[in-house]
C-alpha cells in the first residue's frame, strides 16, 4: 500500500513537472530553440499568485488566474526582447542570452522581495482522503486534475483547431508555413505564451505544495522538467506529460525507499542514461518522410 | 499583367545568382521558366514569394507592389507557391494539410472546396486520414498542388512539380496543370527542368541561363529555337 501511495504522490509531483515540461517542448518545437529561462518564468508565475492573495487580497481563483495571464505576457515579452533579435544566429548565443534572462529574473525578483522565503497562501484544502488504507492528500489530487485537464485542453487545441495545426505545421517547415500564409512570428508568441501560462499553473502548484517560495525555485524545477523534456523526446508534448510523470514517480520512489539526499542524483543519472541509450527520447523517433 | 518583374537581382553574399531579370505572366497562361540546375529558377520564385529577402527589383502583382511585402501577407493577395520538393506537413493528416491550404480563409466554402480538390485528386481522398509523410512521392506532389489551391489563387507558382516521379506520373501531374489551367482559370508560373514537357503545355516560356534570361518568347518559337533545342531539348 505505501508503495501505492509513493507512486500517487510521484504521480502528482510528475505531473507539475510535466506542465513544466510541456512548456519546454513547446517552445522548441515551433521556434527550434532551448527557452533556459523558463524556470524563472515560473518562478515568477508564483510570485505574481502571492502578491495578487496576499497584497491584493484577491480570491484565490482570480489571482491565479491573473498570474497565469501575467506569467504569459512575459514569456512573449522575453521572446520579444530577447530572443526575437537572435533569429538564425546561432544556438550559442540563444543558450547565453537564456541564461542571462534567468538570471536578470532572478535579481528582478530577489531584489523586489529580496531572498527570504515568502509563505504562500494556503489555497488548497488541507487533509487527506482515505481509501483502503491508501491516504492521498487533497494537493495531489488537485494537481493531478489540474495537469490532466489543462494538458488535455492543450492536445485539442493542437491536433483540433486550425491555430494548433498551423502550430504544428510551423514546427515542422517554417518556410511552408509561410506559404500557407501563416504568421511564424505570430506563432512563436502563441508557443511562448502557452508554455508560460502552462508554468503558471505549476507556479501556483509549486506554491501550495511546498508553502514557501522565493527567487530561486526555479532553478531546480526548471532543470527537472528539462530533464524530463528530454526523457519523453523533446519537442513531443506526450513525451513532456510521460517524462514529467516518471520523473516525479522515480523521484517519489527514490525518496521513499533510498534517501532524499539521494533523489536529485537519481534524477540527472536519468539524464545521464537517456543520453547515453536514447538520446531522441521515449517520443523522439519522428515517422519518416518519403521522398 | 497579372505579373510584372523587374530589374530583380539577388545576391547570396558575393555570388549575383539572378541578375537584371524582367519577366511578365499573363492572367489565364501557362508561362514556363526553364534551365539548367543551378540557372537561378527557384531563387526567382522565391524572389517572388519573399521566402529570400536579399533581392532588388520590382515585383507587381495583381496591381500591387509585393516586392517588400512577407511572404505569408504575399499568400493573402492570391499568390501561392508550391515549393520545390512539395514541403508538404508529413506529421499532419492530408486533410489537416489541405485545412493548412485555407489558413488565411473564413468563408464557409472551405469544405466544399476540399471536396474540389479530393475530385481533383481522387487518390488523396482515399488517404484523407493518413499522415502526409506516409504518402507517395506523386501523392505529395498532389498534395502540395491540392493544399495551394485550397488558397483560391489567381496565380500558382510550381517550382519542379515533375521531379523525382515517374514517367506516367509526369505525365498525370501535366495534365493536372492543364486542368487547374483550363478548367479553374489559375494562372501558372511552372519552372522546370524538363523542358520538353513544360514547353508542350506553356503558352510562353522564358530561358533562364546562369542568372540571366537569355531567350523567351511563346512557348513554340522557345521549343523551335536551335539552341533551346541543343541544350535542353536533346
Amino acid at each position: 500500500m505505501d508503495f501505492i501511495n509513493q507512486v500517487i504522490n510521484g504521480l502528482s509531483t510528475g505531473s507539475m513537472y510535466a506542465l513544466v515540461a510541456i512548456g519546454y517542448t513547446i517552445v522548441y518545437g515551433i521556434g527550434k530553440m532551448i527557452n533556459f529561462a523558463h524556470g524563472e518564468i515560473i518562478m515568477a508565475s508564483a510570485y505574481f499568485a502571492y502578491v495578487g492573495m496576499s497584497f491584493l487580497h484577491l480570491p484565490a481563483l482570480v489571482a491565479v488566474i491573473l498570474s497565469i495571464i501575467l506569467t504569459a505576457l512575459l514569456g512573449v515579452l522575453t521572446e520579444k526582447v530577447a530572443y526575437k533579435p537572435l533569429r538564425g544566429k546561432g544556438s550559442l548565443e540563444v543558450l547565453i542570452t537564456a541564461i542571462g534572462v534567468s538570471y536578470l529574473l532572478q535579481n528582478v525578483f530577489y531584489m523586489i522581495f529580496t531572498s527570504s522565503g515568502r509563505t504562500f497562501p494556503q489555497i488548497m484544502p488541507k487533509g487527506a482522503i482515505n481509501i483502503g488504507g491508501l491516504s492521498i492528500t487533497y494537493i495531489t489530487i488537485i494537481t493531478l486534475i489540474v495537469s490532466f485537464v489543462a494538458t488535455g485542453i492543450l492536445l485539442f487545441f493542437i491536433n483540433k483547431t486550425r491555430l494548433g495545426k498551423a502550430m504544428r505545421a510551423v514546427s515542422e517547415d517554417q518556410g511552408a508555413a509561410q506559404l500557407m500564409g501563416i504568421n511564424v512570428s505570430t506563432t512563436i508568441s502563441l508557443a511562448f505564451a502557452i508554455g508560460s501560462g502552462l508554468g503558471a499553473l505549476a507556479g501556483v502548484i509549486y506554491g501550495a505544495k511546498f508553502s514557501i517560495i522565493n527567487p530561486y525555485i526555479g532553478q531546480m524545477l526548471g532543470i527537472k522538467a528539462f530533464i524530463a523534456a528530454v526523457l519523453g523526446g523533446i519537442g513531443s508534448i506526450p513525451g513532456a506529460m510521460v517524462g514529467g510523470l516518471l520523473m516525479g514517480v522515480a523521484e517519489s520512489l527514490t525518496i521513499a525507499y533510498i534517501s532524499s539526499d539521494f533523489s536529485d542524483a537519481v534524477v540527472f543519472g536519468i539524464l545521464i542514461l537517456v543520453l547515453l541509450i536514447k538520446p531522441a527520447g521515449i517520443f523522439g523517433s519522428n515517422v519518416r518522410e518519403k521522398v | 499583367m497579372l505579373l510584372t518583374v523587374k530589374d530583380l537581382n539577388v545576391h547570396y553574399g558575393v555570388i549575383h545568382a539572378i541578375k537584371n531579370i524582367n519577366l511578365e505572366v499573363e492572367e489565364g497562361q501557362i508561362v514556363a521558366l526553364i534551365g539548367a540546375n543551378g540557372a537561378g529558377k527557384t531563387s526567382t520564385l522565391h524572389a517572388i514569394s519573399s521566402l529570400l529577402t536579399s533581392k532588388t527589383g520590382e515585383i507587381i502583382f495583381d496591381g500591387q507592389d509585393i516586392s517588400k511585402m512577407p511572404a505569408h501577407k504575399i499568400v493573402a493577395t492570391h499568390l501561392v507557391q508550391v515549393p520545390e520538393g512539395r514541403r508538404i506537413f508529413a506529421q499532419l493528416s492530408v486533410e489537416d494539410n489541405l485545412e493548412m491550404g485555407a489558413f488565411l480563409r473564413n468563408d464557409n466554402k472551405i469544405d466544399e472546396d476540399m471536396q474540389h480538390v479530393y475530385e481533383l485528386f481522387p487518390r488523396l481522398a482515399e488517404r484523407r486520414k493518413q499522415l502526409a509523410g506516409t504518402l507517395s512521392g506523386g501523392e505529395q506532389q498532389m498534395l502540395a498542388m491540392g493544399r495551394a489551391l485550397m488558397n483560391k489563387p489567381k496565380l500558382l507558382l510550381l517550382d519542379e512539380p515533375s521531379m523525382g516521379l515517374s514517367p506516367i506520373l509526369v505525365n498525370e501531374i501535366f495534365d493536372i496543370i492543364k486542368t487547374i489551367n483550363k478548367e479553374e482559370g489559375v494562372t501558372v508560373l511552372l519552372v522546370e527542368q524538363n523542358a520538353t514537357k513544360a514547353l508542350s503545355i506553356a503558352d510562353k516560356a522564358y530561358v533562364l541561363e546562369t542568372g540571366k534570361i537569355t531567350v523567351s518568347g511563346n512557348a513554340k518559337e522557345v521549343a523551335s529555337n536551335p539552341r533551346v533545342k541543343e541544350a535542353y531539348l536533346g
